[in-house]
């Protein structure tokens, strides 16, 4: 049994760094690749929250009650085990952080506060102001450099992870990573590969993501043989803030203490909100769900957001509707929900304390991912994933608040399912240095290719381009012609990234370069999305197509699985482990209906 | 047609010269400084019609809370992710900041703040990460005073404008404010004197004159100039007691 393991893990959000953590705790050795310094990714702009059933409010929730309300929101499409598992460990996940000096909001007794999301009755989610991926970040950030000092982590940040390095046999021996400063291309050993790279929302061109959020290196591995799951289940957030580089997010929080969305009853009323009556005003989701009003899920609020602007009934005829905050008392909300409100401040200008704030959907996190085992282990032996990365607990829809758990929860099932297949594995010995060499000559191929490349063709502009036909096409509504239309867009596209030009003579820390890379590694991966929806006949979850209304259980329960090939991706189709809930139709106008506990 | 102006500190290498160049772009309402410079790099020509190369610049979460985009905008240190071009002087004017390495372009590299954060011990000494139920009760008041100083994001803007900072000379109310944060907390507060000790030396916290320059720009609002004054009373108390043990 190898006792000196070293593993390499590829991104230092939650996931990354939740995985690092237990690794080094467990007395094994960490690379731990980012492209940004690890406290830097994207983990730190989730706002509203992280969600463990502990029952604080005496309003009986239970672990139970948080797994039904996951899968019934991820409309049956994830496997009940894991989803499961990770509702067990959540409560535990939340004390951890609350004991590495996470500063959670208090009760009045000292406990933990706990707010509403989306998709629940309970008071579920505990939040550190309205900055609490930023808080359990760096929390974790703290943890690994703890373990850095000590020797047991060592950190490439700056260095892009460009693809797996294999032997003949299929195992992952590691990863080749590039230097964005030098370009230089390095492979690095490891006994196991963890990869914990976050979402692809860039793909979509404008989205809530940050923007190393390419999914990129998720796309390396897809061509390397790792399996894609689920890819076209997108989730796309009901509020967002329209902007000229990205749509920036306004949490769920908002709704989560109280906020209200609306529009006014008259078509292009142009009277300011203010001075618009109750009566006039239409609350649409709370007259058609009842039961849940502004906190239906994700996917039912964003379609009804969408179709009430398509009806010309957006405020002022314009893609907006208002999400209202002004009735609850300025200092209530500063309180609470201080930093999201700062965000929209700064951004837009108005006051939404005192000024309904103008809100529309925009993309926001990939369901689909690297197809994992329940122990995070990919098809690849020696290659793992966590977090946003891969495709496991959330099904066809996520809850707010279950992704930052589901992301620690992967991390920490990650790490000892990595070191027990490294204490495992055969060694290649010296002959095996082979194929790092092999690799690493291969990606500076690629590389060389690229920079001597000249033509007519502009990266940024092919981006663009495949961001909008993405966004009009894959995102809330979804039909066959438009998705068929769009993949022909895209190997168009695929076809004139041949003749780009990367623009940039001087090759030191330049961005033109990584950038043609994760660009080309999208187009594969938009392909996976796009036609992944094209196959699903049917709606469910965040996949909706008005020419198949409903969620088709005899069809469709079964997750999507794509491999790579040259000439696109080849579909199969997995079941879905049901065991502990049996499927039942989603429906957030009534109450949900307890299942009896099995 | 309407356009803005925009000047840029060039260097294409950490050893090369900075030479100023100028671009314009057309106006849009509602540009920020990054979606200005992802304007520019898409065909890299200045003003007077030159081709040149992209600039270069950090950049991620883009709405001012990973610290990775922060500059010297129109000669005052700021994220650049939320810097309107609507609200800017015009021509806007962009630098690097000047108290780091300078990579490329607008790029610096900030990893002395990182290890400073080594040398604090920034973290709390976990007994270990299995399930140990909840960590102490607190006061929500406490709490509040503890968040202000954790939403520190590391970008470096405190560091640009305090007059003693300067490389080695001054470790920077950034890392106090951090000491601060742990100090506060009932577990932290058991290993406070490795903290206090990292702030001590010849380096260390009294080399603060007091100028508030980091306060005034730090864009997270956090209490710099509070964390100092606590952090130099406990150093001093601390020192104190230390003698008296000997
Ligand atoms: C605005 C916003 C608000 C959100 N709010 C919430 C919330 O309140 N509650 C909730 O549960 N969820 C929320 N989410 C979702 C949640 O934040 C993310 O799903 C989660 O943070 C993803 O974490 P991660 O560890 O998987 O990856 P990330 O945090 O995205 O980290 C990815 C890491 O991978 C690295 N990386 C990527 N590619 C490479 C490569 N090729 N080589 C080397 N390194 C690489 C990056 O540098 C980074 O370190 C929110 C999301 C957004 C966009
Ligand atoms: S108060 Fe101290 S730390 Fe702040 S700018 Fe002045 S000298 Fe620097
Ligand atoms: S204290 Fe403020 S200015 Fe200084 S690094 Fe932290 S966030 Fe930036
Ligand atoms: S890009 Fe993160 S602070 Fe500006």
């Amino acid at each position: 049994m190898a006792t000196d393991i070293k593993i390499a893990i590829v991104g230092g959000g939650l996931a990354g760094l939740a995985a690092a953590m237990k690794i080094a705790e467990a007395g094994h050795s960490v690379d731990l690749f980012s492209v940004v310094p690890v406290k830097r990714s994207h983990s730190v702009c989730a706002q509203g929250g992280i969600n463990g059933a502990v029952n604080t409010k005496g309003e009986g929730d239970s672990i139970w009650e948080h797994f039904d309300d996951t899968v019934y929101g991820g409309d049956f499409l994830a496997n009940q085990p894991p989803a499961k598992a990770m509702c067990e460990m959540a409560p535990a996940i939340i004390y951890l952080f609350d004991r590495m000096g996470v500063p959670f909001s208090r009760t009045n007794e000292g406990l933990l506060d706990f707010r509403r999301f989306g998709g629940t009755k309970h008071h579920r989610t505990a939040f550190a102001g309205a900055s609490t991926g930023q808080q359990l970040l760096y929390a974790l950030d703290e943890q690994v450099r703890r373990h850095e000092v000590a020797g047991k982590v060592k950190k490439y940040e700056g260095w892009e992870m460009m693809s797996l390095v294999l032997d003949d046999h299929q195992v992952c021996r590691g990863l080749v990573a590039m230097n964005l400063r030098s370009l230089e291309l390095k492979a690095f050993p490891a006994d196991a590969v963890i990869i914990a790279s976050g979402g692809p929302g860039l793909i979509f061109g404008k989205s809530t993501n940050s923007m190393v959020c390419t999914g990129s290196a998720v796309a390396a591995c897809y061509q390397q043989g790792a399996k894609y799951a689920n890819g076209e289940f997108i989730q796309v957030h009901p509020t967002s803030i329209p902007g000229e580089d990205k749509l920036r997010l306004m949490s769920e929080s908002a709704r989560g203490e109280g906020g209200r969305v609306w529009v006014p009853k008259n078509k292009g009323d142009k009277r300011s909100p203010s001075s618009i009556p109750e009566n006039e005003r239409l609350y649409f989701l709370e007259e058609k769900y009842p039961a849940y009003g502004n906190l239906v899920p994700r996917d039912i609020a964003t379609r009804e957001i969408f179709q009430v602007c398509l009806a010309g009934m957006g405020v002022n005829g314009e893609n907006q509707v208002y999400l209202d905050l002004t009735h609850i008392p300025a200092e209530t909300l500063d309180k609470k929900l201080g930093a999201i409100l700062e965000i929209y401040e700064m951004f837009v200008g108005d006051d939404p304390r005192h000024v309904p704030m103008r809100i529309f959907p925009g993309v926001h996190y990939s369901m689909g991912g690297l197809w994992v085992d329940f122990d995070q282990r990919t098809n690849v032996s020696g290659l793992l994933a966590a977090g946003e990365c891969d495709y496991s607990i959330h099904g066809a829809n996520r809850l707010g608040a279950n992704s930052l758990v589901s992301c620690v929860y992967g991390g920490f099932i990650a790490a000892p399912a990595a070191i027990e297949w490294a204490q495992n594995v055969e060694r290649n010995g010296s002959n095996g240095s082979r194929v790092y060499d092999q690799e690493t000559k291969h990606q500076q191929e690629i590389n060389d290719r690229l920079i001597k490349q000249s033509g007519k063709e502009n990266q940024y502009k092919l981006h663009d381009e495949m961001g909008k036909i993405m966004t009009d096409n894959v995102t809330v509504i979804r039909y066959n012609d438009r998705l068929k239309q769009t993949d022909d867009k895209l190997r168009e596209l695929t076809d004139r990234y041949d003749r780009i030009s990367i623009n940039d003579s001087n090759l030191w820390a330049t961005m033109a370069l990584p950038h043609a890379r994760q660009l080309r590694n999208m187009l594969d991966l938009a392909r996976v999305i796009t036609l992944g929806a094209l196959n699903r006949n049917e709606s469910r979850g965040a996949h909706y197509k008005p020419d198949f209304p409903d969620r088709d259980d005899p069809n469709w329960l079964k997750t999507t699985v794509a491999e790579y090939s040259g000439e696109g991706p080849v579909f199969s189709y997995d079941p879905v482990d049901i065991s502990l809930l049996p499927p039942r139709k989603r429906d957030y106008s009534h109450e949900k209906k307890e299942t009896a506990k099995a | 047609m309407n356009t803005v102006e925009i000047h840029i500190k060039r260097r294409p290498s950490p050893d090369a010269p900075q030479h100023w160049e100028v671009f314009e772009i057309p106006y849009r309402p509602n540009l920020n400084v990054i979606s200005c410079l992802m304007e520019i790099r898409k065909n890299p020509v200045t003003k007077s019609g030159q081709q040149t190369t992209p600039p270069s610049w950090d950049m991620n979460c883009l709405e001012q809370v990973c610290g990775i985009c922060t500059m010297v905008i129109n000669g005052r240190v700021r994220q650049s992710c939320s810097a309107l071009v609507d609200n800017l002087d015009k021509p806007i004017k962009l630098e690097p900041m000047t108290k780091f390495p300078n990579i490329r372009d607008l790029i610096v590299d900030r990893s002395q703040m990182f290890d400073h954060l080594k040398r604090v011990h920034a973290w709390i000494e976990l007994d270990g990460t299995h399930d140990l139920g909840p960590g102490p009760r607190m006061d929500q008041e406490d709490v509040m005073e503890r968040y202000a100083y954790s939403r520190c994001m590391t970008c470096g803007c405190c560091l640009e404008a305090c007059p003693q900072y300067d490389e080695d000379h001054y470790i920077g109310p950034q890392a106090i404010a951090q000491v601060r944060l742990f100090n506060m907390h009932p577990s932290g507060a058991m290993d406070r004197e490795e903290r206090l000790q990292g702030i001590m030396g010849d380096d260390g916290i009294t080399n603060c004159g007091n100028a508030q320059n980091c306060v005034k720009v730090c864009p997270m609002n956090i209490p710099l100039t509070k964390a100092i004054y606590e952090e130099n009373r406990e150093t001093v108390l601390y020192g104190l007691l230390g003698w008296l043990k000997k």
